[in-house]
């Protein structure tokens, strides 16, 4: 007998498996209330039909679309002059998308001309630089980085915490942020950067932040705030996160594993 | 010891057995990365050709990475077995290379030689050959294990049926196990990555489990995939732990950036069989491996990504798993760019995974910056069934919302049984048949 003549999806709520959850037993038909994962899909066969098939093309199509979306920075710019009329633009040694993705240590390194014109820089040793990456999504930090600085530089500045001009850091990876710190002799240095798109998630933007950046410092120095974007963390949620880790981390000297989360801000 | 080889006008020389070996390797992204691949394509092939004339023997003198450095080497060179490696102790990697493909090697013959068989020797002789070899040699081979379910015979062709969800959500997740049991899903395992690695969701998720298996008799085993140190403290505390999981890799020091070494897998290996959970038989570890682990740590000593890979897998055989598996293409661009690639690696990782005696599945996989889409990972399950895989990985429409990379689907599994009348787990296919309305 071919087993493929019986189709295991005509099992009925009778006979299918019983899953009892705190919602009471699950049933075939009701198991899109319980996730978002793509499941319960209509079908031709085995086959997923060409509704979901095509849904999911145009998911992966975002996806794929926000890593080579290009870094509107004159955008961000002026939708962030309100608040911070300093910039610098920066690039790191990654001189394209394809050679970003594949050489993240060029991504962690700076370009001679943008070493140059951090050394340069007459506004150094303030207690915060921040800066801001299209990193492997532009979408991310063109939709979401200026409303979330608008909120966040008055808040620095309110509390007193003076901020270097921003820093725009094209196809930079967050180790970046230690070497543009270390250059400006920031107490701490702030990254926004272009998460690695998800399917349902292609504008998602990340803040991470070191104490004393120097170069050669590894994950376990930083603290990340994820999922920056309007149906995720919105923007300035995240920018009130941050904020509140920011003070703590410059009161306390220090950021990473060993800056806890005792407001329970961190996930 | 250096080798030289001259093609045309041109005479290259390889200063040691890792240079030859990374230089020999089909191309591919860590490689360049780590600075090591050939320079040039003539380069490539003139250390392929320098590689099929080296004895096979000389990997047993020659180590990659020093015995007195490393455990995963004094593991190689202490669990060699010479009786095993006796028949073919004369070939060199070329010749050996030919002879898998000949009649002469058959499925027993393959099985017989496994212990005798170092992983540079079975990497060495990947880099010689082409996709259908390793399709074909693959496909030889057979790697039956079980625990509340016999899986691997040839013929068979199971899934991972992965529902993890971002929260861990216990009725998220309990939905789409329903949605895989009723597309013939999870007779591997049924199998949770939880979004957060402690004790208590650990703990929660495996009576969860454990619940669905019992409730409704099902011939599966479940795993809860979080760290094996997670693992041990819940096993003392008499919670249902089917299988044990731990991605691994093959150096010492990339199992230390995982938080393993040998002894703590030999202390979790020894805890789950004193659980004695199977009913069919007591393979109870699953391992997790994947090319560029060892670079991405910082851990590789030079040596090439797929050489790493197959080193791993000399650790992984000491446990007598019940699932490995590869997962593909989840580490990125950097390390694998695109679907060729990504492809390639597949086929190799499995290959060498059977041949050293593992019950290889992989993880079809990809994420969104690499070079690749849903029509690769049809192209790689297609190649990866005809060379025998023994399960792949199941998620629903092939989209995991907590991991935020794409596999396989359910459907895709119930695809290719189709195509090529492969058969779940008996134990689990009668269960899932003797359900429906007649």
């Amino acid at each position: 007998m071919n087993v493929y003549l019986l189709n295991p999806l005509a099992m009925n709520s009778e006979n299918h498996p019983k899953i009892q959850t705190e919602s009471g037993l699950l049933k075939k038909d009701q198991l899109n209330d319980y996730t978002f994962a793509r499941v319960n899909l209509p079908t031709s066969g085995f086959a997923i039909r060409l509704s979901e098939v095509l849904a999911f093309r145009a998911d992966h199509a975002a996806a794929r679309d926000a890593i080579f979306t290009p870094f509107e920075i004159q955008k961000i710019k002026d939708n962030i002059q309100p608040v911070c009329k300093d910039t610098i633009e920066t690039s790191s040694q990654a001189t394209s998308k394809e050679v970003y993705l594949k050489r993240p240590d060029l991504g962690k390194l700076l370009d001679e001309p943008s070493k140059t014109k951090l050394k340069e820089c007459t506004s150094k040793q303030k207690d915060v630089a921040i800066i801001i990456s299209n990193g492997l999504s532009a979408a991310a930090v063109n939709e979401n980085a200026a409303q979330f600085l608008n909120h966040f530089i008055p808040q620095l500045l309110e509390g007193n915490i003076s901020i270097t001009p921003i820093i725009f850091a094209s196809n930079a990876r967050v180790a970046l942020s230690d070497e543009i710190g270390a250059l400006l002799e920031t107490k701490l240095s702030i990254i926004l950067v272009g998460e690695r798109p998800g399917l349902s998630s292609p504008d998602s933007m990340s803040a991470y932040f070191t104490y004393a950046p120097e170069v050669g410092l590894t994950d376990e120095s930083r603290n990340c705030i994820s999922n920056i974007r309007i149906k995720g963390l919105p923007p300035i949620q995240a920018s009130e996160k941050l904020f509140y880790l920011v003070n703590a981390s410059l009161t306390k000297k220090i950021s990473g594993v060993h800056l806890k989360d005792d407001m329970g801000l961190l996930e | 010891m250096a080798f030289k080889e001259t093609i045309g006008n041109t005479t290259y020389s390889f200063d040691n057995l890792k240079e030859l070996l990374a230089k020999a390797t089909p191309y591919r992204s860590g490689d360049v990365l780590a600075g090591i691949a050939a320079s040039n394509n003539k380069e490539r092939v003139a250390a392929q050709y320098a590689l099929a004339s080296l004895p096979l023997k000389h990997f047993l003198s020659h180590l990659v990475i020093p015995y007195e450095t490393d455990e995963i080497s004094r593991l190689i060179i202490d669990d060699f077995n010479e009786s095993a490696f006796h028949p073919i102790s004369h070939l060199t990697v070329g010749d050996f290379r030919d002879w898998l493909l000949s009649d002469a090697a058959t499925t027993q013959i393959l099985k017989n030689i496994s212990l005798g068989l170092t992983p540079e020797m079975v990497a060495a002789t990947c880099k010689l050959m082409r996709n259908q070899d390793l399709i074909y040699v693959a496909s030889k081979c057979e790697v039956p294990t079980a625990f509340r379910n016999s899986l691997g015979a040839k013929g068979q062709f199971s899934t991972r049926l992965q529902p993890n969800h971002p929260t861990d959500n216990a009725t998220g997740i309990a939905a789409a196990i329903l949605d895989g049991l009723l597309l013939g899903n999870g007779d591997a395992v049924i199998g949770i990555n939880p979004a957060t690695d402690n004790l208590k969701t650990t703990e929660a998720l495996l009576h969860m489990l454990d619940g669905i298996i019992q409730q409704n008799e099902i011939p599966t085993q479940s795993c809860v995939l979080s760290h094996v140190t997670t693992m041990m403290p819940l096993m003392k505390k008499g919670a249902p732990v089917d299988l044990v999981f731990q991605s691994i890799g093959g150096t010492e020091a990339t199992n230390k950036s995982f938080g393993v070494n040998i002894s703590i897998l030999e202390e979790a290996y020894h805890m789950a069989l004193s659980l004695k959970r199977g009913t069919v038989s007591n393979n109870v570890m699953y391992f997790e491996t994947g090319q560029g682990s060892s670079l991405s740590a910082n851990a590789h000593h030079g040596v090439d990504q797929q050489t790493c890979e197959v080193r791993s897998y000399a650790l992984a055989r000491k446990f007598k798993p019940l699932l490995v598996n590869t997962v593909v293409g989840f580490i990125g661009p950097e390390y694998l760019y695109d679907g060729k690639q990504i492809t390639r690696a597949g086929l190799e990782d499995h290959f060498c995974g059977k041949l050293m005696g593992l019950p290889m599945g992989v993880d079809i996989c990809y994420t969104n910056h690499a070079e690749a889409d849903q029509d690769d990972m049809d192209n790689l399950l297609t190649l990866l069934a005809t060379a025998g895989c023994n399960y792949i990985i199941g998620v629903p429409g092939a989209d995991d919302i907590m991991l935020n990379y794409q596999s396989t689907s359910y459907h895709d599994a119930a695809y290719i049984r189709k195509l090529l009348n492969l058969r779940m787990a008996p134990e689990f296919e009668k269960w899932l048949y003797e359900r429906l309305p007649s």
